[in-house]
């Protein structure tokens, strides 16, 4: 792991669990994240992997145990959900770039009322992030004139011009025509590169050996297993990750077989 | 006899203007009254607190079970009686009509309101948004889109509506139609009047809300 273990962690989660109605969903979570650190999630479908992501930011509430973020308590009752949400950025699969403004103003809505910063100021960083991810030409485009993938590019740098601590990216590429997840992921990996303190949910599984200091393998609701990439993905622990991981492997060979 | 129409025609004209004066203002207070009533009654039916739903299905079912006509009397002639509340007929026409348009725009505005996806609120709340500026940037004007078309067809309702309050005394078209009647007795011509005037105000409403229904989506 890259972090420095005198660090304090940015994010702390202790023994948390979170029911929709009678369903759990997420149960004795653990988990700290280091500034800086990449952490990708990974498991099978319905595992919870989202309603981790969405409780981090307060779009889901959490029924027991504690969020720590910094030097934050997060509860739900917690009353500075939106000054948390500004130090959080969040990606998601289907874009949800606001189809009624600009690229530009869907990247300036957070910046200018939320943070109250200047237009310059904004703008200029707005401008920046836009050439970083090529597409600075798009300004003035509304989301529906765009691609997928440049529509997941324009979400990401409408996260990053608050400024977040961490980015959370739930299966930001899922959507995506194949073409077009490499820009996207191109655009992740440079942020890791960036040191961004990083939370992935992803299927790519090329991208998150190459992306993640850390992998959590997520199972019914809980992490089964944690370790460094290279570890995972050569010497899984558990038969549920064994068998998670032969699935995609033997989509791999589908694929080399068709080519032939 | 074709002269004398003519003739009879140009001469009420004055007051049938009148009273198509009347029937218009009518509807326009009330449209204006329910469109802002209606969106806000309608954003407030997509929130989740219960004892807030029971308030706005309990009002949406007064005017869903209670014909127009019944509420106009209640108001008109109940008031009065059991509140001691003396308003004018005018005054009762758009209460009434508003109070019931609310209902109708307040649907449209839900159904607007609710057909946004809700990662749309999910993206706006990501990035530190209040509930107030969800609304106010992400949510309304989106919904604002939507509601246009349908909005019209309950505009072209109301217009066709306000011909009822000539039964608590108001002086719009259709009374002033009948006292011309009664003056004269040329009910055809009159009746007739009264058929293209309704016509000419709803039927060009209906046209846009249809080509708009066709442009937005
Ligand atoms: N708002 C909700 N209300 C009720 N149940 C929900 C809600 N959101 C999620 N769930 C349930 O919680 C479970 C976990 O969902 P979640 O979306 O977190 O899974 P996931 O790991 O992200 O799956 P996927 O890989 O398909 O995205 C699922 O069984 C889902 O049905
Ligand atoms: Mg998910």
């Amino acid at each position: 792991m890259t972090h420095d273990a005198a660090a304090s962690p940015i994010l702390k989660l202790m023994n948390v669990g979170k029911s929709f109605r009678k369903q759990v969903v997420l149960k004795n979570i653990h988990l700290s994240v280091y500034p800086g650190e990449v952490t990708v999630i990974l498991g099978p479908s319905g595992c919870g992997k989202s309603t981790l992501l969405r409780c981090l930011n307060g779009l889901e509430f959490i029924n027991e145990g504690s969020i720590r973020f910094n030097e934050l308590e997060l509860t739900p009752k917690c009353p500075q959900w939106q000054a948390v949400r500004e130090r959080i950025g969040m990606v998601f699969q289907s874009y949800h770039l606001f189809p009624h403004m600009k690229v530009i103003d869907n990247i300036l809505l957070g910046p200018l009322k939320v943070q109250k910063r200047s237009k310059d100021d904004a703008l200029a960083q707005a401008e920046e992030l836009l050439e970083r991810v090529g597409l600075l030409d798009k300004r003035d485009a509304y989301p529906r004139e765009l691609s997928g993938g440049q529509q997941q590019r324009i979400a990401i740098v409408r996260a990053l011009c608050m400024n977040p601590e961490v980015m959370l990216f739930d299966e930001v590429t899922a959507a995506l025509d194949p073409e077009m997840v490499k820009e996207v992921l191109e655009v992740m990996l440079q942020l890791a590169r960036q040191g961004m303190t990083m939370i992935i949910v992803t299927h790519e599984m090329g991208f998150a050996r190459a992306v993640a200091d850390r992998i959590l393998f997520m199972d019914k609701g809980s992490i089964i297993e944690q370790g460094n990439p290279t570890s995972f993905f050569s010497e899984p622990q558990t038969d549920r990750a064994k068998r998670f991981l032969q699935q995609f492997y033997e989509i791999e060979t589908w694929k080399g077989r068709e080519v032939i | 006899m074709e002269l004398l129409g003519l003739e009879l025609l140009l001469q009420s004209m004055p007051q049938l203007v009148k009273g198509l004066i009347q029937t218009l203002m009518i509807a326009c207070y009330s449209i204006i009254f329910s469109t802002i009533g209606g969106i806000v009654f309608g954003a407030l039916q997509t929130i989740r607190l219960l004892w807030l739903n029971l308030l706005t299905r309990f009002y949406l079912e007064l005017f869903r079970s209670i014909p127009i006509l019944v509420w106009l009397f209640f108001v008109y002639f109940g008031l009065p009686l059991f509140f001691n509340v003396h308003l004018s007929s005018f005054a009762c026409a758009v209460l009434v009509l508003s109070l019931w348009g609310i209902t109708e725009i307040g649907e449209v505005a839900r159904g607007a309101f609710q057909s946004i996806a809700r990662g749309q609120s999910d993206a706006g709340r990501s990035i530190g948004l209040r509930t107030i500026q969800l609304y106010r940037y992400i949510l309304f004007p989106q919904a604002l889109r939507r509601m246009i078309p349908p909005s019209i067809n309950v505009y072209t309702r109301i217009i066709k509506t306000t011909s009822l309050t000539v039964l608590i005394g108001v002086t719009e078209v259709v009374k002033a139609g009948q006292q011309i009647i009664e003056r004269t007795g040329e009910a055809i011509l009159i009746y007739g009047c009264l058929f293209f005037f309704y016509f000419l105000l709803c039927y060009p409403l209906s046209v846009l809300s249809r080509k708009l229904e066709k442009s937005i989506i």
